[in-house]
């Protein structure tokens, strides 16, 4: 249990930094570590204690699998983490071009 | 034979995001007919599936059926509820591809707007047929990110500014939502909807799925820009291009944002009061503070966007009654009848608020502002576009022969029979204060001294913009006829019986 509840500890340190921070650059890593805190709750889902690779073959039937799907679904993930990723770098590295800094605080033209 | 037509709704748009980039490099007009013509071809589709065979159509992706009674492939799945839904996005999208023909020709990069805009499509789509939970997020995931990259499109510094903010708050609500389809697996053992759906009505574990409820509603409320989590909408809608910020306010936020909170609250969970009064009151207070906002505003879209907010407001409230009555085993025609007025105002307002932006696209782009207080006079200039945003102004303010009447009034009719007076009280006022917010809009841009006297420079729109235009204008008196029973029957009771009868979605995918 402790491992689920470190996990979401995570989840929530990505969070604080989402929030907090006023570097653009960390804000994406917030979201970074937010979305590592959800891969590794998926792979702890699927954990089975002592269990083993997935792999079906001759002789090794019905032994103590882990469930392959939470980790079908951790790949999914990170391939779409890349995508936002990039593309929230690529906003911000054309954001720093724009406005000449990092600081949201002085990134403030759209109000009201 | 129409369940093998489904993954078309996702496999022709991905085709065409793929193909528009690379064709085009021999043939640059390549997207411009490409891409109106698969929405053409999804519209038609999507309105054939009104008459479909059977109420509920499955399609195995892969073939791979059931075993044992047990989901374990994924399904798309088309009922009532998602077969509006297409038709809706499919038909928005055609006339908003259509118009940006013309729109475009203000940007660099036509191949990759169109690529984006049939990519953003195909989420959309996928989203409503899907039937297996975390496919719901991929393509979540899929539609929002093309629309991060449309609403930077003019990589001036405010579409930048407002396209960083809009990915900042989307990623968190992704983030939110995959939380929530993990927990949900970890209780259930099964991602597949109708499967959670049984397994949740046997077990209990309520303490779990609260929390779970109350992170979806956070993720998809964020989606769909509900009042405490609205922060990004009026800067993304309102820097986006006119064509998209049409697709943005008309379709995408009901799309991931609303449909999907209906879908996993009616057909998936099983109901409960509080859960469901939390949902009416971010409805009403949606309603009403997206409309107050709305009125200090001197920027065209965004004065429009800030509408979005209240009138999304109007449809969660809707919903939310018809899911209180339930809950509590009220009445169950008063619940059809809040959730039936919920659902027509969702249309009516995907096609009001679409003409309203494809309007402001126009003004913009032959004056080059769009500051109520730079305009003026815009009658005598664009007689077309005056009349549209007229037509369209009245539907959203609720004047009696234009669609927005009719909703509106069966949701606030909704309200007072299931005893929510102060939600009726309420939707009223904001009716009025919507009315005297456009009554603005017409009397500092379409009346007054004209501004723009050369009227070669600043005449009508050209025809691909005008065309859209005048068919949104139709469809806004048109759509009054849905309150006639005979016409309701084909196209809303199906999906108002979707919503009510919450096992109907689940029973016939599990073949019980």
């Amino acid at each position: 249990m402790i491992l689920y509840i470190l996990c979401f500890i995570l989840f929530l340190v990505g969070l604080y930094g989402v929030i907090t921070r006023r570097n653009v650059i960390k804000i994406v890593l917030g979201i970074c570590i937010m979305e590592y805190s959800m891969n590794l709750l998926l792979v702890l889902i699927g954990y089975v204690e002592g269990g083993i690779a997935p792999i079906v073959v001759k002789g090794v039937e019905d032994t103590n699998f882990v469930d392959p799907l939470p980790q079908a679904m951790v790949l999914t993930v990170i391939v779409i983490g890349l995508a936002t990723t990039a593309m929230l770098l690529a906003i911000a590295i054309r954001v720093y071009k724009k406005h000449g800094t990092f600081d949201i605080r002085e990134i403030k033209n759209l109000k009201g | 034979m129409m369940k093998a037509w489904i993954p078309i709704f996702v496999i022709l748009p991905l085709a065409g995001a793929f193909l528009i980039p690379i064709i085009s490099r021999y043939f640059s007009r390549f997207g411009r007919i490409l891409a109106p013509l698969i929405m053409l071809i999804l519209t038609g589709l999507g309105i054939m599936f009104f008459f479909r065979e059977e109420p509920v159509l499955i399609y195995h992706i892969g073939g791979w059926k059931l075993y044992k009674g047990i989901p374990v492939g994924i399904q798309f799945v088309v009922d009532g509820l998602g077969v509006l839904m297409l038709a809706v996005i499919n038909l928005v999208g055609f006339l908003a591809a259509f118009y940006s023909i013309s729109y475009l020709s203000k940007y660099t990069g036509e191949k990759y707007f169109f690529a984006l805009f049939c990519l953003m499509v195909a989420g959309m789509n996928g989203v409503v047929i899907t039937g297996d939970l975390f496919n719901l997020f991929v393509f979540l995931e899929i539609a929002v990110i093309a629309s991060y990259a449309l609403v930077a499109f003019g990589i001036e510094k405010e579409e930048l500014e407002a396209s960083f903010k809009y990915q900042v708050l989307g990623g968190v609500a992704s983030l939110f939502v995959l939380l929530g389809i993990a927990i949900i697996y970890w209780q259930t053992g099964t991602l597949n909807i109708a499967d959670v759906a049984m397994l949740l009505r046997e077990s209990d574990s309520s303490q779990v799925l609260v929390f779970v409820q109350i992170l979806l509603i956070a993720g998809f409320g964020l989606k769909a820009a509900m009042i405490p989590f609205h922060a990004w909408l009026p800067d993304a809608h309102s820097s986006a291009p006119s064509p998209i910020s049409a697709m943005l306010s008309g379709v995408l936020i009901k799309a991931v944002g609303v449909y999907a909170i209906m879908r996993l609250f009616f057909n998936m969970f099983t109901m409960n009061y509080e859960i469901s009064m939390l949902i009416t009151v971010i409805g009403t207070v949606s309603m009403v503070g997206g409309v107050l906002l709305a009125v200090g505003q001197w920027d065209l879209k965004r004065l429009l966007a800030y509408h979005s907010i209240s009138q999304m407001g109007y449809v969660v409230l809707g919903i939310g009654m018809g899911m209180v009555i339930l809950s509590v085993d009220g009445n169950r025609a008063v619940a059809a009848l809040a959730i039936f007025g919920g659902l027509y105002h969702m249309v009516n307002h995907a096609v009001f608020k679409g003409l309203l932006f494809l309007n402001a696209g126009a003004i913009e782009y032959k004056t080059g502002t769009r500051m109520l207080r730079e305009l003026g006079g815009l009658s005598e200039n664009m007689p077309l576009t005056a009349s549209t945003s007229l037509s369209a102004s009245m539907a959203i303010s609720g004047i009696p022969p234009f669609n927005g009447f009719f909703s509106k009034l069966i949701i606030i009719m909704a309200a007072v029979q299931g005893r929510f007076y102060l939600m009726a009280l309420l939707a009223v006022i904001v009716s009025i204060i919507t009315l005297a917010s456009f009554m603005k809009v017409h009397r500092y841009a379409f009346s007054g001294v004209p501004r723009f006297k050369n009227k070669k420079l600043f005449g009508e729109a050209p025809f691909t913009m005008a065309l859209p235009m005048v068919v949104l204008a139709l469809l806004c008196l048109g759509l009054s006829l849905l309150v006639i029973p005979s016409v309701r029957n084909i196209f809303l009771t199906p999906a108002v019986d979707a919503l009510i009868n919450t096992l109907n979605y689940a029973k016939p995918i599990l073949e019980l």
